[in-house]
This record gives structure tokens, C-alpha cells and sequence, in this order.
């Protein structure tokens, strides 16, 4: 009994071999996504002169850039396979959802297509974004006055 | 300073949502979307403005930045028009990261066909 209680809680605790390599390599490109971002609102702070909040918008508008990019020419897909969550945490991967689903309809035509399809992986971040945005800030106003 | 906290910060995000996806049977839209809920509830009362203070650019990258900056504009609004402005101010600060997005991927899918 003893012995078969050993094995289990062996067998429980080793590491997965797969999933820690892909936790590690998520870390790493995740870590390296936000490390750009850094870079990217440094420098332009530096070159244009503007406030960390402007340039932090275009860093944001950069790296959706980009990663529209990467996607239309098809690079973005075999990132998101060897990256994983690394890539899709950060924003380029709101960016890359909306790229590939309009491009997968492009057959269907401009409005049942690009339309109808723009939002559809991406819908569900900006619903639930704003659906507990709504009730979160309605919290904070009533208990404004409090805290 | 702030490449190393950036670095770790996002790294670690991603790290947390890499072990979701391998360990349970959530996909990679549940786990964005709990990620931009979790970053609209840390900033109800201002623990995400502390995050990005300490840690530096590298906060406003992923997807709990979103959330973030959703209900900052709307509490921003508030200040000017009373509870409305949780309406009004909802998109202020994520319009520049919406419009961009849906303008890019517009031009880029007229230009590009889909591979396969």
C-alpha cells in the first residue's frame, strides 16, 4: 500500500518534459515581446520628443503592425506554433486573430467576408473587456466617495 | 532596469497562460479573455497603474493592458460627466490599438491571399 502511494506521488510530482519546454519557451518569447515593447517607447520618446504615454501608443500601434504583417504574409502562423502563448498574450496576438480570421474569408466577399468575419476571434476579448470594465468601473464610481 | 522587469513581467504572464492551456481544457480565447478581465479588475483600484510604475513599458504589452486601459478611460470620463461617462470614456484610450488593428488587417487582407 505504501509502495503504490510512493509511485503516485512520484509520477505526480516529475516534470512533464513537453509541457515544461513549452512553458520555458513561452516565458522566453513572451519576455522578449515585452522587452521590444520597452525598447520601442524609449526610443521613441527619444527620437520624436514626446511623452512616455504618446509613444507607448505608438509602440502599441507598432507592434499590431507588425504582427498584421507577419500574419498577411503567413510567418505569424509558424511563430504561434513554436512561440505558443509567448506570442499570443501580448497584443500581437489581438492583432494576429483579427489578420487571420478576415483573411480566411476573403473568398466569401467585402461584406459576408471581410465583414462578418473581422471580429470573430477577437470578439470575445473586447465583449468580456468591456462587459466587466462597465461593472468594475460602476463598483469604483458608487464606492468612489469611500475609498 | 525596466528591460529586465518587462521582460520577467510579460514572460511570466505568458508562462501562466502556457501552463493554463497545457493543463486544463481551456483554449486560447478563454484564456485571453480571462486575461483582459483579470487586467480590468486589478486596475478597478489603481493596482494596475502601481504594476506599470514599477515595471515600465513592458506592462502595457499584453493582454491585460487592454482591460486596463478599457476601464482607465471610463474612470478617466467620470471625472467630467458623473456615472455616463463610464459610457463615454469606455473606448478612449484602446481606440488607437481598435482602429489601427481593424485598418491594417482591412489593407493587408486586400493586398495578401490566404495561404492554403
Amino acid at each position: 500500500m505504501k509502495q503504490v502511494n510512493y509511485d503516485k506521488i512520484v509520477k505526480k510530482n516529475l516534470p512533464d518534459e513537453n509541457k515544461l519546454t513549452n512553458a520555458l519557451i513561452a516565458f522566453s518569447v513572451g519576455g522578449l515581446i515585452g522587452a521590444f515593447g520597452n525598447f520601442l517607447i524609449e526610443i521613441y520618446s527619444y527620437l520624436f520628443e514626446i511623452s512616455r504615454n504618446d509613444s507607448a501608443v505608438f509602440m502599441i500601434i507598432t507592434l499590431i503592425f507588425i504582427a498584421c504583417f507577419l500574419t498577411a504574409v503567413g510567418v505569424f502562423d509558424t511563430f504561434v506554433k513554436t512561440g505558443r502563448m509567448g506570442v499570443i498574450i501580448p497584443i500581437t496576438g489581438f492583432a494576429h486573430s483579427m489578420q487571420s480570421a478576415i483573411l480566411d474569408y476573403k473568398n466569401e466577399g467585402l461584406i459576408y467576408g471581410f465583414g462578418s468575419n473581422i471580429f470573430k476571434l477577437s470578439g470575445s476579448v473586447i465583449l468580456y473587456g468591456v462587459v466587466s470594465s462597465y461593472f468594475f468601473a460602476l463598483i469604483r464610481f458608487l464606492l468612489g466617495g469611500i475609498i | 532596469m525596466t528591460y529586465i522587469t518587462s521582460f520577467i513581467f510579460v514572460g511570466i504572464l505568458s508562462l501562466i497562460a502556457q501552463l493554463i492551456l497545457d493543463n486544463t481544457k481551456l483554449s486560447a480565447g478563454h484564456i485571453t479573455s480571462i486575461f483582459v478581465v483579470i487586467g480590468s479588475f486589478l486596475d478597478t483600484f489603481s493596482i494596475y497603474d502601481k504594476i506599470i510604475q514599477y515595471v515600465g513599458g513592458g506592462a502595457l504589452v499584453p493582454i491585460t493592458s487592454f482591460g486596463h486601459l478599457l476601464i482607465h478611460g471610463a474612470l478617466e470620463k467620470t471625472n467630467q460627466s458623473g456615472v455616463t461617462g463610464i459610457l463615454m470614456g469606455m473606448f478612449d484610450l484602446t481606440a488607437s490599438g481598435i482602429t489601427s488593428a481593424i485598418i491594417f488587417s482591412f489593407i493587408f487582407a486586400l493586398i495578401f491571399k490566404p495561404k492554403n
